[in-house]
């Protein structure tokens, strides 16, 4: 029983783990499947958490802080798509420039306004989102087997966490059996026949990188006001590079990105989990080792060891009209 | 919108432009230090006095600049080439990896211009190893670059931890660094080159790292601009067709700019740990791999400008810790966000404002952006 319950608690927090990278997995997924790469995730979940943190404290309010994270990492995403929509400038530069930019003023800012170190005060009850427990959860716990599951895994998460799970088959459902999905597909494959056919590609291409604005801001939220409790720099931690070898991973479709974001999840718990105690058969690995896996299976993926990720085919080019 | 870029004179291209992206860049800036409620020209007027004030701020600033001249440099020759190589954090630290085996193994009994050499050489290889890798997947297995050596730097950082806090690091030591390299490890000072202005310095660690860092602008000036390797480097850069037309085997090419790009990033380690901190410890690159990008871009890729957009991120450097010091609100990190807006406006942005400048040279004179003068307009 008591493995059993350590399988339980490692499973737990697989899915703590796992749903701020699904959410910026899938952000990056609408932004890639339009043609725009998006090497900028981590910047904006940072400056969403750091939004939402700041916002919740400011105005007492979790929504309000989750409106604010999503506000202003949509209005980082408008400035990636001016640059490398409006101004075809390079996406990775431009990616890589919002990074510094949300690592760089969310500390300076957050000095600033809360002088606690770049931190934002520690979020009240009711300033955060609450874990939801399910009915009956507490009476069925002691049940063997499905009581836990119940109690622990399938109960007691905040909304955001339902949220980010809801949000595969809906992103499914819109890439797959909408319009928009069907153009936005289109638009990351052949912008030219798009073009053709009398849609704007650069307000499909910006309406993609809203939605990942969104889902990166709610990444964000859920690291400050559900995860933590609180901003604290640089708290992204790699988070949104992991989430884009995710992506790759999961060979831009929402349900792997599902699974391959659990998988890094479950890698990222087992680490923490095991951290010095010896395995069975393989003996002690390094955390350091298991820190690494996700990126060196992503490394493996991409160099087309396991299965091919073939992304799509207008991703990065810039869409120049005629010439 | 969609009508090519035409063209304007040199001086406006090379010179102009940059110029104007990077003033927006700091007045972006200007304002993120209005925003924490500080005066702007007063922040600018202190970093400027903190980094060129005192002979000590100079050999700070120079200090720093030779660490981003050399990772400026191993951008620049992967992007010639036509690689956004964004892992010249990670190719750094293992250099750092190359550099503590040399200094660990020699530095009882080899004087310090024995150990100079071969930590170059270990450097430089271990730099170059760590760029080997993406560099083959891409050219045999069509991964791309920029993720997978973002990847790399994140696996980099795992192994240097793994190293740093396991076989490297001394027994009975806490923290997670090489024990303290011996004399024949250290580099020797070059702040009697400052002093000899009549400048005082208080223990500033400007070495002769310096000096090799200008040696290798020079050196990759000449591979760019006067070998067939730097040709056939731009040409497959410009146009990677073009280049397999002109029988430019891919993957040597690909192969070759990585190592290079990723030998000069190795040999940035050199600086820090030979020159200042006479150790290997946990996150010592923190960051020059990514200052190199803005400074590359900065530098419009040629190493001239390369060195001046160095200089100009070290004086940000030693400036910034001094005008930390003086406006508490604004720490260092104001830095990363001029890192930011710098790449943001002279990478990203780069072409924002060139319509507008060409349409004002176009009415001032047609001739210098190539058009025709239409009869009854013009000179």
């Amino acid at each position: 029983m008591d493995v059993f319950n350590a399988i339980v608690q490692v499973l737990d927090s697989t899915i703590r783990l796992s749903v701020p990278l699904l959410l910026a997995c899938l952000a990056g997924l609408y932004s890639e499947r339009a043609g725009i790469f998006d090497i900028g995730l981590e910047g904006k979940m940072l400056v969403g958490a750091f939004a939402g943190a700041a916002a919740a404290s400011v105005f007492h309010s979790a929504l309000i802080g989750l409106g604010m994270a999503i506000l202003i990492s949509v209005a980082f995403a408008m400035v990636h798509g001016f640059a490398s929509i409006t101004h075809r400038g390079n996406q990775i530069v431009s990616g890589v420039a919002i990074n510094f930019v949300a690592a760089g003023s969310t500390i300076i800012l957050g000095q600033a306004w809360f002088q606690q170190g770049g931190r934002t005060p520690a979020l009240q009850p009711g300033e955060r989102f609450e874990a939801i427990v399910w009915p009956g959860a507490e009476a069925v716990r002691d049940v063997p087997i499905l009581g836990p599951i119940y109690a622990e895994l399938i109960s007691g998460h905040s909304i955001l966490v339902y949220f980010a799970f809801a949000m595969v088959p809906f992103t499914w459902w819109v890439l797959f059996r909408t319009r928009f999905g069907l153009r936005m597909r289109a638009v990351g494959e052949n912008p030219a026949a798009v073009d053709t056919a009398g849609i704007s590609v650069a307000w499909l291409r910006y309406r993609a990188l809203i939605c990942t604005g969104i889902l990166t801001g709610v990444a964000g939220a859920y690291l400050s006001m559900v995860q933590n409790g609180g901003f604290v720099k640089d708290m992204t931690a790699g988070k949104g590079y992991i989430a884009l070898a995710a992506l790759i991973f999961a060979k831009w479709k929402p349900v792997n990105a599902m699974f391959a974001c659990l998988l890094f999840g479950f890698l990222d718990a087992a680490a923490i989990r095991l951290q010095g105690s010896p395995l069975p058969l393989i003996g002690k690995v390094p955390v350091q080792f298991m820190q690494a896996l996700p990126y060196v299976l992503t490394v493996i993926l991409l160099a087309g060891f396991i299965g091919k990720a073939i992304p799509p085919r207008a991703g990065g080019v810039p869409y120049v009209k005629e010439r | 919108m969609s009508t090519p870029y035409a063209k304007l004179p040199a001086w406006a291209d090379y010179g102009l432009i940059p110029l104007i992206n990077l003033s927006v860049a700091f007045i972006v800036a200007g304002f993120v230090v209005m925003l924490v409620g500080e005066n702007p020209f007063r922040a600018a007027v202190i970093l400027v006095e903190g980094a060129f004030g005192k002979g000590t701020g100079i050999a700070f600033t120079l200090f720093y600049a030779t660490t981003f001249i050399f990772t400026g440099l191993s951008v620049a020759v992967a992007a010639h080439c036509s690689l956004f190589n964004i892992g010249t954090e990670g190719q750094a630290y293992i250099g750092g990896l190359g550099i503590a085996l040399v200094c660990l193994s020699f530095d009882s009994v080899l004087p310090w211009w024995a150990i100079f050499p071969m930590a170059i050489v270990a450097a430089a290889a271990f730099g170059a190893l760590w760029g080997f890798i993406p560099a083959y997947l891409q050219a045999k297995r069509g991964s791309h670059i920029v993720i997978t050596t973002i990847m790399f730097n994140f696996i980099a950082a795992s192994v240097m931890v793994y190293l740093l806090v396991g076989p490297l690091k001394p027994a009975g030591s806490q923290a997670p660094q090489t024990r303290n390299f011996l004399a024949g490890a250290e580099l020797p000072k070059l702040n009697w080159i400052i002093e000899l202005f009549g400048a005082k310095i208080r223990s500033a660690p400007l070495n002769i790292c310096f000096l090799l860092a200008l040696v290798m602008a020079f050196l990759v000036w000449l591979l760019i601009w006067r070998t067939k390797l730097g040709y056939e480097m731009r040409t497959y850069g410009h146009s990677p067709k073009a280049a397999r037309y002109a029988g430019i085997s891919e993957t040597r090419i690909i192969l070759t700019a990585m190592m290079i790009s990723g030998a000069l990033a190795g040999m940035m380690a050199l600086n820090p740990v030979m020159g200042d901190q006479h150790n290997v410890a946990i996150d010592f690159v923190s960051g020059a791999g990514y200052v190199g990008i803005a400074v590359a871009l900065m530098g419009r890729l040629h190493p001239v400008g390369i060195v001046l957009a160095a200089i100009l991120f070290g004086m940000l450097y030693q400036g910034g810790a001094e005008l930390a010091f003086e406006m508490p609100a604004i720490s260092r990190d104001m830095i990363v966000i001029i890192q930011g807006l710098v790449i943001l406006f002279a990478g990203a942005l780069e072409h924002m404002f060139r319509p507008y400048i060409q349409a004002l040279f176009a009415s001032f004179s047609p001739k210098s952006v190539g058009m025709q003068a239409v009869n009854g307009k013009g000179a």
